[in-house]
């Protein structure tokens, strides 16, 4: 069993987020590049597969800031290979981004056939499109998202999937592979890999580096982002001040008065 | 009729036979372990022999037992080195010595050490059956041993009294004697008397730093990844159950007991346990014996070292042992969230490195940036200190004083990281490194004379585990700082705090450190009136938040966690309405459980930093 | 831009969301800032009866297909896809939730046009589309603009409020046909929850914990709060993956929509998957460490301060209240 994961870093939005000077994009000298939560679990997910049932897992990353920290661990926890395209502008925006690991996908030995292509669900500046479906559909491949759990009764032809519903409803589904699939969450939460092990990674083990493919014209429109600002929720709520006490006192009173208790 | 030598010496070798063998055995175990150099400062080693051997000092440590205890040691040694005299004799009947009843002296001293180590076997006895405190281990071999030791001092006066008037007696009583040793002989290495031999040795071979973390490496799940020294601590262990009367995690209701932990240790030595990782199936030495909610429990307080007689290594065997699990990643959820936001953020709650300095705005003045001016103090903050609220009011109180006692310092702003000293008893030795290196490049940048903090934990490992500090001529416990200022006349008090307080000790200054005097030297300069509280310096009460604790989550506690029990103790005294403190966790966790008890109206903490500022005026 | 304005209905097991009525209202504004007619795209098996609700649309294009029973996003996006091929609108806003995500994308990727995602407002300038877009967990909004004839929206359930998005009106409805393939995706069932011990939905108050409530033990001194309140303790996605909260707690996009007369929102910092499922409570207020948490955005109270230390003060504060009336 193969399974390829594509990894995407995303601004660490626990540093506080700066715009850059001309209001239209985010502020790189502060920023910080995280691997987008949903696609940890993707990773999660793969290697959990892998336990299972014996395999490969392939890791398939854009160059960005710190990626190669997410990379190494990658491989500390288990991945057998992992490759990096190289030598793009920063600032993809996600179809970009896409049409990047399709080509790649394509282009790059080793990377298919898979069993499975495992990625998040939705990363927090998916402004124009998500991953999963985008690399589908240029795969040719079927796609479901916001999956939870993942099982084969064989590896082979199907994979059951569960994908979560509002109000806590479940739907399983049976996909035919080799398939793509948006995880919202794996099974187990991400597993935690102790730094020593990171750093034999780095000594053990090479990134693999692929060049990026000329980005031929995508076939799709682009958006253009006119500004960008910080949310500052000043006019939506009330804020009350001053000490635990003092706001406590005032809330209630608020509640008093509508009744609530 | 046979030549009674012949018996006798048909009766050693056997006796040291089964006793060679097994001890044999023991050693090889031992050599196959990892390895730990314990060769060094001889001389401070033979001294720790001579005050914990000889002289039995912690063993005195509870008076009745310790006394009783004395002497059976000592009638012990004086019986044994006259039992090999008896030995040399009887084995080779031709040497031209006299026997050891022979000589007048040796046999006023069999004599008097006979009868005193009978009474303190009978004070012994008395204080196990029906006197005995929680945790003492009450064995069968406990039981043999007293019924031997008696059986040895009851047959030497016997025969001691009955030496001239019947011959025949005294004889029997020779072999009674004879008999009964060689065959403790053989049964000691089987037994928990096996810490006859271990201890001796596990004092020898003792950490001369007990609060020093091991060596870096993977953890250890079998026998051989233990070191030699913390097997040893198994044969060494008398199951005299101090450790666990100390222990503020087993007092709690946690799962883990040190004595037990020890035990399992002898266990795992002889065999009688499997070794390694579980297998899922009940096979395994971690996860099947000692269960991960007990290696989880404790929190580095190092009572159960400082109590131990045989310098036993209770948490160093817990570290290695975190060490495995974390190389697994099994460790709770919290714990593990803690530990990635360490590793990419340098502190334990997740929040951006820029916000470590924010508690500053809070200040009238501005604090020098050490990394762009040469500054003589580096104040080390530390994580609870800089980023938890609860906890500004006391460093900002601190900044506050270390202004007006006019002294030049500096922080580190967002060079500063966690410290690491937790990180490392969480078993997490990669992340301590990295920690602690990213520590060392922000001192290399900085320019700073000595180094200042306010927190225990990292003081610890600031001063034993960082190489020397940008050359830093100290580091110091801001206890310690004001301690020597007040003793310079340099530190301005205006008044007299009249007030009555107690003052917790905490683990990382008191217990790891030996910092007792400071902090009272400086409440005493302020004119605060101090009732110690029952458990106080080495016999305090832990509050819980170490060794990784306080990232971690309880299991539902069967009886109290260590920070209430302490508050209630503290709340208990007469007069007392202030339990100082000076540690950021120590009162993160004192608060909380004021809170939880309700005693907001009889207590109150304050941390050192916020009297001395009132002091100042 | 001189296509219509199309919305998609989003129906599910028998019912259409309460976004459908959202983006149906905001589609109401696009429509009529850009003069064109509103179209409402109902795609399913055997449920034309649902499209009488959709009143607020100028008409409904009702398609009809057993391979559409269930919104597989592939066959849905095929559909649209085909619809938008031969009628041509301008604009399609189609719902974030967990039973639409992906669509857009496909339809858009199928066609090549603009796509925008994370949009919770649209306004018009100079005769073209602006869209307000909410990004990072909702710490940045941007302001973008599409190409092309076609722009493909994604929108978060809260852009408008659901009840201007209903009308009294019968609209027209024509029926289209689409040609449809088996998909790869086979849906095999619904796996319903297990009723938990207290039902969210049928609350009036509700005090939920975000990860600002730090731990496991500090539940408790929600729960205090809730009682004190007379309501129940609810969670968002991150306390309940930890394990801190039973799955029935749940409040967002995966979990319980819920609308109580008070929600207290604890250390939640407001990213959109979490509004989705408390936006439409009566009063919300709400705590966090963090002045510029987007949960802010949606609360009618605020208070910036450590949870911990606010939460059990509001529950004395509380409880004290409720003695003193008592003996009043």
């Amino acid at each position: 069993m193969h399974i390829l994961v594509l990894l995407k870093m995303v601004p660490d939005v626990v540093e506080d987020l700066e715009i850059a000077p001309d209001g239209k994009a985010l502020d790189l000298e502060y920023l910080r590049m995280i691997l987008s939560e949903s696609d940890d679990h993707a990773l999660e997910q793969a290697l959990l597969l892998k336990e299972r049932h014996s395999g490969k897992v392939t890791v398939l990353a854009l160059d960005a800031p710190e990626v190669d920290d997410a990379l190494f661990t990658a491989v500390a926890k288990g991945a057998d290979r992992v490759v990096k395209v190289v030598g793009m502008d920063a600032g993809l925006t996600t179809r970009q981004a896409a049409s990047v690991f399709a080509q790649v996908i394509r282009r790059e030995t080793g990377l298919m056939p898979a069993d499975l292509v495992l990625t998040g669900v939705q990363a927090i500046d998916d402004l124009d499109g998500l991953i999963a479906p985008l690399v589908a559909h240029e795969l040719g491949l079927p796609y479901l998202g916001i999956v939870t759990r993942v099982s084969f009764d064989a590896p082979g032809q199907l994979v059951q999937a569960i994908k979560e519903y509002p109000g806590g409803v479940r739907g399983e589904f049976e996909v035919k592979l080799p398939a793509v699939l948006g995880m919202q969450a794996a099974e187990k939460p991400p597993r935690y890999v102790p730094v020593a092990k990171v750093r034999t990674a780095m000594k053990s083990q090479k990134i693999d580096c692929t060049p990026v493919p000329t980005l031929a014209d995508g076939g799709w429109l682009s958006i253009e982002v006119v500004e960008m600002r910080r949310n500052e929720p000043a006019g939506h709520a009330e804020m009350l001040e001053g000490d635990p006490d003092q706001v406590s006192g005032k809330l209630c009173g608020i509640l008093a008065e509508r009744g609530l208790f | 009729m046979p030549d009674p030598a012949l018996y006798l010496w048909i009766l050693t070798l056997a006796a040291f036979g089964l006793f060679g063998r097994r001890v044999y055995r023991y050693v090889k175990v031992l050599l196959a372990a990892r390895a730990d150099k314990r060769w060094d400062h001889i001389g401070q080693r033979l001294r720790l022999v001579l005050v914990n051997v000889l002289g039995q000092r912690r063993l005195l440590e509870e008076p009745v037992a310790g006394a009783a205890h004395f002497l059976i040691f000592w009638a012990f040694v004086f019986y044994a080195s006259s039992f090999f005299w008896n030995l040399v004799c009887g084995l080779f009947p031709f040497l031209p010595i006299p026997s050891a009843d022979q000589v007048g002296w040796v046999r006023a001293a069999l004599a008097v050490f006979g009868v005193l180590g009978l009474a303190a076997l009978a004070v012994a006895a008395v204080r196990r059956y029906f006197f005995a405190p929680p945790r003492l281990e009450k064995s069968k071999d406990a039981t043999i041993i007293l019924v031997l030791i008696a059986v040895v001092l009851i047959s030497a006066l016997v025969g001691l009294w009955y030496r001239t008037s019947a011959p025949e007696v005294s004889r029997a009583m020779w072999w009674v004697h004879m008999v009964t040793v060689l065959g403790f002989l053989a049964y000691l290495p089987y037994s928990k008397h096996m810490h006859l031999l271990a201890s001796p040795f596990g004092v020898f071979f003792g950490s001369l730093q007990p609060g020093s973390v091991p060596a870096a490496s993977e953890g250890a799940a079998s026998r051989d990844e233990f070191t030699w020294r913390q097997l040893l601590s198994g044969l060494a262990c008398a199951e005299c159950g101090r450790c666990d009367r100390a222990c503020p995690a087993f007092n709690s209701g946690f799962a883990l007991s040190p004595k037990m932990l020890m035990h399992h240790m002898k266990l795992l030595v002889r065999g009688d346990v499997p070794s390694g990782p579980s297998d899922g199936d009940g096979n395994g030495f971690i996860g099947d014996v000692v269960k991960p909610e007990e290696i989880w429990a404790c929190t580095s307080c190092l009572a159960c070292m400082t109590r131990c007689p045989v310098m036993n290594e209770h948490v160093p065997v817990l570290v290695e042992m975190r060490r495995h699990l974390v190389g697994r990643g099994d460790m709770d959820k919290s714990l593990q969230e803690a530990l990635k936001n360490l590793t990419r953020y340098g502190n334990s709650f997740g929040t951006a490195p820029r916000a470590r300095p924010k508690w500053t705005q809070q200040l009238q003045f501005s604090v020098k940036d050490a990394r762009k001016e040469p500054v003589h103090f580096l104040w080390f903050v530390g994580d609870y200190a800089s980023y938890d609220p609860r906890v500004a009011a006391a460093t900002c109180a601190a900044a506050r004083v270390f202004r007006k006692a006019g002294l030049d310092f500096g922080i580190l702003y967002e060079g500063e990281y966690n410290s690491g000293n937790d990180v490392r008893l969480a078993g997490e030795e990669g992340l301590f490194e990295t920690l602690r290196d990213k520590n060392l490049a922000s001192f290399a940048k900085a320019h700073f004379d000595e180094v200042v903090t306010t927190d225990p934990h990292s003081f610890h490992v600031l001063k034993h585990e960082y190489p020397a500090t940008n050359g830093a001529r100290s580091v110091r416990h801001h206890t310690q700082l004001l301690s020597d200022l007040i003793l310079s006349g340099e530190l301005p008090l205006r008044k007299k705090l009249g007030m009555t307080v107690t003052y917790h000790d905490p683990c990382y200054l008191g217990r790891y450190n030996a910092i007792f005097n400071a902090p009272r030297r400086v409440m005493a300069a302020l004119g605060l009136n101090l009732v110690e509280m029952p458990q106080n310096r080495t016999y305090a009460y832990c509050c819980g938040a170490g060794g990784g604790r306080i990232w971690m989550e309880d299991p539902p506690v069967i009886k109290e966690r260590p920070a209430l029990t302490r508050v209630r103790e503290a709340a208990s005294l007469k007069g007392v309405h202030t339990l100082v403190v000076v540690c950021p966790k120590d009162l993160v966790m004192f608060q909380d459980a004021i809170k939880t008890i309700g005693l907001e109206d009889k207590l109150e903490v304050k941390e050192l930093s916020e009297l001395v500022e009132q002091a100042m005026g | 831009m001189t296509g219509n304005v199309w919305v998609v209905a989003e129906q599910w097991r028998g019912h259409l969301s309460e976004i459908t009525y959202e983006t149906l209202a905001l589609g109401r504004e696009v429509a009529d800032g850009l003069g064109v007619p509103l179209t409402a795209v109902l795609a399913g098996c055997g449920i034309k009866e649902l499209a009488q609700t959709l009143g607020c649309a100028d008409s409904v294009l009702y398609v009809d297909h057993p391979l559409l029973a269930e919104p597989i996003p592939e066959l849905c996006a095929e559909a649209l896809a085909q619809l938008i091929e031969a009628r041509k609108p301008s604009v399609l806003l189609v719902p974030l939730t967990n039973v639409s995500l992906g669509v857009g994308t496909l339809v858009a990727t199928r066609l090549g046009s603009s796509a925008v995602n994370f949009c919770k407002d649209i306004k018009i300038v100079d005769a073209k589309l602006q869209l307000i877009c909410v990004m990072y967990g909702g710490k940045i909004e941007a302001a973008v603009e599409p190409a092309g004839d076609l722009a493909i929206v994604g929108v978060w359930p809260g852009a408008r409020p659901a009840d201007k998005g209903r009308s009294e009106r019968s609209p027209s409805i024509e029926e289209a046909t689409v040609t449809l393939e088996d998909s790869r995706v086979r849906l095999k069932r619904y796996i319903d929850p297990e009723a938990g011990d207290v039902d969210l939905t049928k609350l009036d108050v509700l005090v939920a914990v975000g990860r600002g409530i730090q731990s496991r033990d500090n539940i408790a001194l929600a729960e205090e709060l809730a009682k004190a309140l007379g309501g129940a303790v609810a969670g968002s996605r991150p306390v309940i993956d930890q394990g801190w909260l039973p799955l029935s707690r749940q409040v967002g996009k995966s979990g319980l929509a819920v609308k109580p007369k008070l929600y207290v929102a604890l250390g939640i910092s407001g990213a959109p998957e979490h509004i989705e499922g408390m936006k439409d409570a009566k009063l919300i207020v709400a705590v966090n460490s963090d002045a510029r948490a987007p949960i802010f955005n949606v609360a009618h109270y605020g208070i910036v301060g450590d949870v911990l230390e606010t939460l059990p003060a509001l529950t004395e504060a509380i409880e004290a209240r409720k003695t003193a009336s008592h003996h009043a």
